[in-house]
C-alpha cells in the first residue's frame, strides 16, 4: 500500500473579498506520484499549491505533508518545513539576478545550514545531472529561459526534497525549451520523486502525469489516475 | 479633485504611510532643533543691551550717606544737571546672613528697601515667587544660590525668600519693604537711580556724576556705578557661553538641513518606475514634479507645525536657563523665529524633492517604467561572489553585500549615519567642553572656604570685634596638619592699578599652591618664583600685554613689580602671584568680618586672607570641620562647605546636548529606517524567493541587520571624524570670537575610549534604523511577496 504524502482535509481558504479560492477541498497524494493541478484561472489551483508549501494558511481545515501538520506552522517553522520537505519551480524561475547559477542552487542548502563545500559539491552534481554544469559561473541573465528552469529545478531539488512543487513551470518558456522541462520532469518522476504541478499545460500533464485533479471554483471537479506518464 | 492631487493623496495614503511618516517625523525634528537653535542664536544678540533697555537700566547708581543728607535732598538730585529720568531714594543696608543649613556660608547681602520692583528707572524684573511685601520677606538677586522658600538667618530674625529677581543695573543683592529693612539694619544710605540725555561713554559718565555730586552737600555720596561698568561685567560673563550657544544654534541648523535633503531625495528617487507608470497615463514632466513635491511637502508641513510646538516647549526652559546667564529678565523664542524655520524647512523639503523629482520626471516612461524591473545592472556581483566565500551565514552574507548592489542607495544610508554621527559626535565634544569651562572658569572646586565668622550682632562691622590678623603660613600649617587635608592655599584680594590697565586690576596675593582649584594654562606656565605672576586672559587681552611682560602693580601701601609667566583661563581682570611679591604692597590685611565686603554668593574675601580646602575623598566633611574648627576659632576664622555655585546654564546645555543629539540621531536613524524600507519594497520580490526556498524569519532579520553593518561601520568612523574636526574648528572659531582663548583642558575632551564608543554609535544608530525594516521584512507575506511586480 503506497504512503500518503500529502493530505488535505476540508480545505476552505477565504479572501477578504469574492467567493472562496477554495471550498472544503480534500485531497490526498502518495509518495511517488506525479499530479497535475489543472483548472481554468481563478479556480485555486495556485492557492492549493501556497497551501502545501506553507505559504498561505487555510481559513479551515488542515494541510498535513510528510506527517507535519502545515496548517499550524508559524513563519520560523513553515521555513524550516519547506528547507527539509519541499523543493519549489515557478512559472518565471524566480532567480536572484545578482548571485550565479551555482550560488542560486546552494541557496537552499546554505539557509538550511549545510557547510558550503558540502552545499556546493551538492550543486555541482545536481547542475552536471540536469546538464547545466558549464553555466555554474554564469548569471541567471545570460541563461535562455529552459536553462534558467533548470537551474530553478536543480536549486528545488538541493535539500532533496520529498515533494516538488511546480507552478506552471513551462509557462514562460517557448515550445522547445517547454518539451526540455517536461522531460526533465518526467526524468525525475522516474527517478521516483513525488510532484504536484499545477499547470494550463494539457500536453505537460499528460506527459508527465500519473494522475490529473481538476479545480473549478475552488473545489475538485475531476479527479483521474491517467497511469503511468506517456 | 485633480489628477496631481489624486497622486498626492494616494502618495501620503495608507499605502505609503511609513514613508510620509518619516518625512513628517524628520520634519518635525528639524523644525524643533532649529527652533531651539534659532532662538539661542537670537537670544546671543546683545543680550544685555536689549535687557537694559526692556528695564530702563540706571545709567548711574549712587549710594548717598544717609548721615548727610535728607530724602528729599536725596530726591531734589533728580534735576540735576543732565538727568532725563530718576528713581529713590531707596534705603539701603548691609546685612550680614547666614543659610538654614549647618555649616553654610555667611553672606553681606546689600539690601534695598523698595517697594515695588516697579519705577520710573530699573524695573527689576521678577524671575521667580513675588514682591517682598510682607515682614521678614525678602527677594534675592537672581546670582543668589538661594531658591523661593529658603530661609536665611540674620542675627536673630529669620528671613523668608519670597521671590528672584534681577536687575540689569546690579542695583542690590536683595529687596525687601523699606519697613523690614528698617527692622533689619540701621540704614546707611539711600540709592539713587538715574538715566542721562547723554550716557555712552565713559567721558559723558564721569561728567554725569560730576553733576549729581554737585547738587548734594561735600562727600555726600558714598560710591556710585556706571552702567558701563556693569554692562563690561555682564558681557564677560556671558562671554564664555555665547560661543557655545551659537555652535548649538548652528549645529541644530545644519543637521536639520543635511537630514531633510537626504530624506527626501531618497524618498523621491525611490519613486522613479511610479513615476513611469504617471507619465505612461499621460502626465506632464510638470505635473509629476508638482506631484512629487507635493507628496512631500503634505507630511512635511504637518510635521514642522508639531516641530515649531515641540520647539517652543523645548525652549522655554532651556531661554530660562540662559537668561541667568546673560543676566536677562525675560528670553523667549521670537515669533519671525517660528516663522523662517517653518518656511525655511518647507522650502528645503519643496527645493530637494523638486530637484529629485525633476530628474525622474525627465526620465522617459519606459525608462522610468523599466526602474525596479530589471536586474540591478550587475553592480555588485564581485561583492556577492566575495562574501559568499566568506565564513558566514549565507543570510548574513546576502546582506553584507547588499550595499554594493545599490551604491548611491548605500551612500544614503552612509551619509544619514555619518550625519548623525558627526552630531553626536559634535554635540558630546561641545558638551564636555562646556562642563569645563564652567569648571576652568570659577576656580571653584574646594570642598570647604575658611573666613572670618558671621558676626552675632545686628551691626555687621563692630571694630570691637576685630582681633589681629591671622598668620596665613600659620593657618595653613594647621588646616595641613589636619587629618584628610589634600590641599589647601590661602588668598587675599586687592583692587589695585596696573601699568596699562583702565581699569583696577583684581590682584590676588596667594600663600601655598592654588593651581589645584582648576587653574588652567592658556600658555606659559604658573608663577613659581617671587616676582613672577599669572595673569587672566580677559586682562591680557584687555591691556595688551602677553606673557613675559613686566607690570607694575600699585595698592593701598605701595608698589610691586612683575613678570608675567602664564596666561590662565579666566574672563575677568586678574592677576596671581604670591604673597610674598605683592604682600606688601597691598598693606596690612583687614581681619574680620568688618572687611568682608560683599563677593557674592562663593563668600570671596577681600582684603581679607580666605583658605581653600581640597579634602580627601574617604573623609567626612562633616568631621573634617567639627574637628577643625576649634581650631580656627582661635584666630578669628571658620571653616564652611563650600556652596559650589552650580550653574544652571551648564546643565542646561548640557541636557540640550543630549537632546539635539538624540534629535539628530533619531533623525538619522529615520534616514535609515527610510532608505531601507524603499530598498526592501524595491526587492520585496527576491525576499519572497528567497524565504520561499527556506529563509526563516529570523535569517530575513540577520540578512537586513547584515545589510547596515558595515554601512553603519564605516559612517561612524566618518562620521566621528567629522564630527571632532567641527568641533575643533568651531571652538577655537567661536571663543576667538569672544576675545578668549582655550586651554587644553576644554579643547582636547575626546578620549580613545569615548572615539571607540561613537564610532559604534553609528553602528547602533544603523541598527536602530534598521529594526523596523528587518521586521517587516520577516513579516511579509511569502505569497504576497511572490506575486510583487
Amino acid at each position: 500500500m503506497s504512503e500518503t504524502l500529502i493530505e488535505l482535509r476540508e480545505v476552505t481558504r477565504q479572501y477578504d473579498e469574492g467567493p472562496p479560492a477554495l471550498r472544503d477541498l480534500t485531497l490526498t497524494v502518495n509518495r511517488g506520484e506525479s499530479v497535475a493541478i489543472l483548472g481554468p484561472s481563478g479556480s485555486g489551483k495556485s492557492t492549493l499549491l501556497n497551501l502545501i508549501a506553507g505559504l498561505d494558511r487555510p481559513t479551515s481545515g488542515t494541510v498535513t505533508v510528510a506527517g507535519t501538520r502545515v496548517h499550524t506552522l508559524g513563519e520560523a517553522a513553515a521555513a524550516r518545513y519547506r528547507r527539509a520537505h519541499i523543493g519549489m519551480v515557478f512559472q518565471f524561475f524566480n532567480l536572484l539576478d545578482d548571485l550565479t547559477v551555482q550560488d542560486n542552487v546552494m541557496l537552499p542548502a546554505q539557509l538550511s545550514g549545510v557547510r558550503g563545500g558540502e552545499a556546493r559539491s551538492r550543486a555541482e552534481r545536481l547542475l552536471t545531472t540536469l546538464g547545466i554544469a558549464r553555466h555554474a559561473d554564469a548569471y541567471p541573465g545570460r541563461l535562455s529561459g529552459g536553462e534558467r528552469q533548470r537551474v530553478a529545478v536543480a536549486r528545488a531539488l538541493i535539500n532533496e526534497p520529498a515533494l516538488l512543487l511546480a507552478d506552471e513551470p513551462t509557462g514562460a518558456l517557448d515550445t522547445a525549451s517547454g518539451v526540455d522541462v517536461q522531460n526533465l520532469i518526467k526524468e525525475l518522476h522516474a527517478g521516483g520523486q513525488t510532484i504536484l504541478m499545477v499547470t494550463h499545460d494539457l500536453a505537460l500533464a499528460e506527459a508527465c502525469a500519473t494522475r490529473t485533479v481538476h479545480l473549478v471554483d475552488g473545489q475538485v471537479s475531476m479527479d483521474t489516475l491517467t497511469g503511468a506518464p506517456s | 479633485m485633480s489628477a496631481v492631487g489624486r497622486v498626492v493623496s494616494s502618495g501620503v495614503g495608507r499605502r505609503r504611510w511609513l514613508q510620509t511618516l518619516v518625512i513628517g517625523l524628520v520634519a518635525l525634528m528639524a523644525v524643533a532643533t532649529s527652533v531651539l537653535g534659532g532662538a539661542l542664536l537670537i537670544s546671543s544678540r546683545a543680550p544685555f543691551d536689549t535687557a537694559f533697555a526692556e528695564q530702563n537700566g540706571a545709567h548711574l547708581a549712587a549710594l548717598i550717606d544717609a548721615k548727610k543728607v535728607t530724602p528729599e535732598q536725596a530726591a531734589a538730585t533728580a534735576s540735576a544737571t543732565g538727568v532725563v529720568e530718576a528713581a529713590g531714594p531707596f534705603p539701603t543696608g548691609t546685612v550680614a546672613v547666614k543659610g538654614s543649613e549647618a555649616n553654610s556660608l555667611a553672606l553681606d547681602l546689600v539690601v534695598v528697601g523698595r517697594a515695588d520692583p516697579a519705577g520710573a528707572v530699573d524695573k527689576v524684573s521678577l524671575t521667580d515667587g513675588r514682591w517682598a511685601t510682607g515682614p521678614n520677606e525678602i527677594v534675592v538677586s537672581n546670582g543668589m544660590n538661594l531658591s523661593v522658600g529658603d530661609t536665611v538667618t540674620s542675627s536673630q530674625t529669620t528671613l523668608t525668600v519670597v521671590g528672584k529677581a534681577r536687575s540689569m543695573s546690579d542695583t542690590a543683592d536683595a529687596w525687601t519693604s523699606p519697613a523690614t529693612l528698617a527692622a533689619l539694619t540701621t540704614t546707611t544710605g539711600y540709592q539713587m537711580l538715574y538715566r542721562f540725555s547723554a550716557a555712552a561713554t565713559a567721558t559723558e559718565m564721569a561728567a554725569n556724576r560730576a553733576a549729581v555730586e554737585k547738587a548734594l552737600p561735600a562727600d555726600a555720596m558714598i560710591a556710585a556705578r556706571s552702567w558701563l561698568e556693569v554692562r563690561r561685567e555682564a558681557i564677560e560673563a556671558a562671554a564664555v557661553f555665547v560661543p557655545f550657544l551659537i555652535a548649538f544654534g548652528v549645529l541644530a541648523l545644519a543637521m536639520s538641513v543635511l537630514i531633510v535633503a537626504n530624506v527626501i531625495t531618497g524618498s523621491v528617487a525611490s519613486a522613479v518606475r511610479r513615476i513611469g507608470i504617471l507619465k505612461a497615463l499621460g502626465f506632464t514632466p510638470g505635473e509629476v514634479v508638482r506631484a512629487y513635491v507635493g507628496q512631500a511637502l503634505l507630511p512635511a508641513a504637518v510635521g514642522a507645525l508639531a516641530g515649531v510646538v515641540a520647539g517652543n516647549l523645548l525652549a522655554v526652559p532651556l531661554l530660562a536657563r540662559v537668561q541667568v546667564v546673560y543676566g536677562t529678565p525675560k528670553l523667549a523664542v521670537s515669533w519671525w523665529v517660528d516663522v523662517v524655520v517653518v518656511g525655511f524647512v518647507l522650502g528645503l523639503v519643496a527645493g530637494t524633492g523638486w530637484i529629485a523629482a525633476l530628474r525622474a520626471g525627465r526620465l522617459s516612461a519606459v525608462d522610468a517604467l523599466a526602474v525596479g524591473r530589471t536586474s540591478s545592472g550587475g553592480r555588485g556581483r564581485w561583492a556577492a561572489r566575495l562574501v559568499g566565500r566568506l565564513p558566514v551565514p549565507r543570510a548574513v552574507g546576502i546582506g553584507l553585500a547588499r550595499p554594493f548592489a545599490r551604491p548611491m542607495r548605500a551612500v544614503l544610508l552612509l551619509a544619514a549615519i555619518a550625519f548623525g554621527t558627526a552630531a553626536v559626535t559634535f554635540s558630546v565634544g561641545i558638551g564636555t567642553s562646556l562642563v569645563r569651562v564652567q569648571a576652568a572658569g570659577e576656580h571653584d572646586i574646594a570642598d570647604l572656604v575658611v573666613q572670618p565668622p558671621l558676626p552675632t550682632r545686628g551691626e555687621p562691622s563692630a571694630p570691637a570685634e576685630d582681633g589681629p590678623p591671622a598668620d596665613p603660613a600659620k593657618v595653613l600649617a594647621t588646616i595641613g596638619a589636619q587629618p584628610g587635608t589634600e590641599a589647601a592655599y590661602g588668598e587675599r584680594q586687592q583692587p589695585m592699578r596696573m601699568t596699562g590697565a583702565a581699569n583696577t586690576v583684581n590682584v590676588v596675593a596667594i600663600v601655598g599652591n592654588a593651581q589645584w582649584n582648576r587653574y588652567e594654562m592658556i600658555s606659559g606656565r604658573w608663577y613659581s618664583a617671587i616676582g613672577e605672576a599669572t595673569a587672566a586672559s580677559g586682562l591680557l587681552k584687555a591691556t595688551g600685554k602677553k606673557v613675559g611682560d613686566t607690570v607694575t602693580l600699585t595698592g593701598n601701601a605701595g608698589t610691586a613689580t612683575v613678570t608675567v609667566v602664564g596666561e590662565v583661563f579666566e574672563s575677568g581682570e586678574a592677576i596671581w602671584a604670591d604673597l610674598a611679591t605683592v604682600g606688601a604692597a597691598m598693606g596690612e590685611t583687614g581681619s574680620s568680618s568688618a572687611a568682608r565686603a560683599a563677593g557674592g554668593e562663593r563668600g570671596m574675601t577681600r582684603d581679607s586672607f580666605g583658605y581653600y580646602i581640597a579634602i580627601t575623598d574617604a573623609t567626612d566633611e562633616t568631621a573634617y570641620l567639627a574637628q577643625l574648627n576649634p581650631e580656627l576659632k582661635n584666630v578669628g576664622l571658620e571653616a564652611f562647605r563650600n556652596p559650589h555655585s552650580t550653574e544652571p546654564l551648564v546643565a542646561a546645555l548640557v541636557g540640550l546636548a543630549t537632546l539635539v543629539a538624540s534629535l539628530l540621531a533619531a533623525a538619522a536613524a529615520l534616514g535609515v529606517l527610510n532608505t531601507l524600507m524603499l530598498d526592501l519594497r524595491d526587492r520585496v520580490h527576491d525576499l519572497g524567493v528567497m524565504k520561499a526556498v527556506g529563509m526563516s524569519p529570523g535569517q530575513t532579520v540577520a540578512s537586513v541587520i547584515a545589510s547596515v553593518v558595515g554601512v553603519g561601520l564605516l559612517g561612524g568612523a566618518a562620521g566621528v571624524p567629522i564630527g571632532m574636526a567641527v568641533h575643533s574648528v568651531t571652538l577655537p572659531t567661536m571663543a576667538g570670537s569672544a576675545g578668549t582663548s582655550l586651554p587644553p583642558f576644554i579643547t582636547d575632551v575626546y578620549l580613545p575610549a569615548m572615539l571607540t564608543a561613537l564610532v559604534f554609535g553609528g553602528l547602533v544608530v544603523a541598527l536602530v534604523g534598521a529594526m523596523i525594516p528587518s521586521g517587516w521584512a520577516a513579516r511579509v507575506r511569502t505569497a504576497t511577496a511572490l506575486r510583487t511586480e
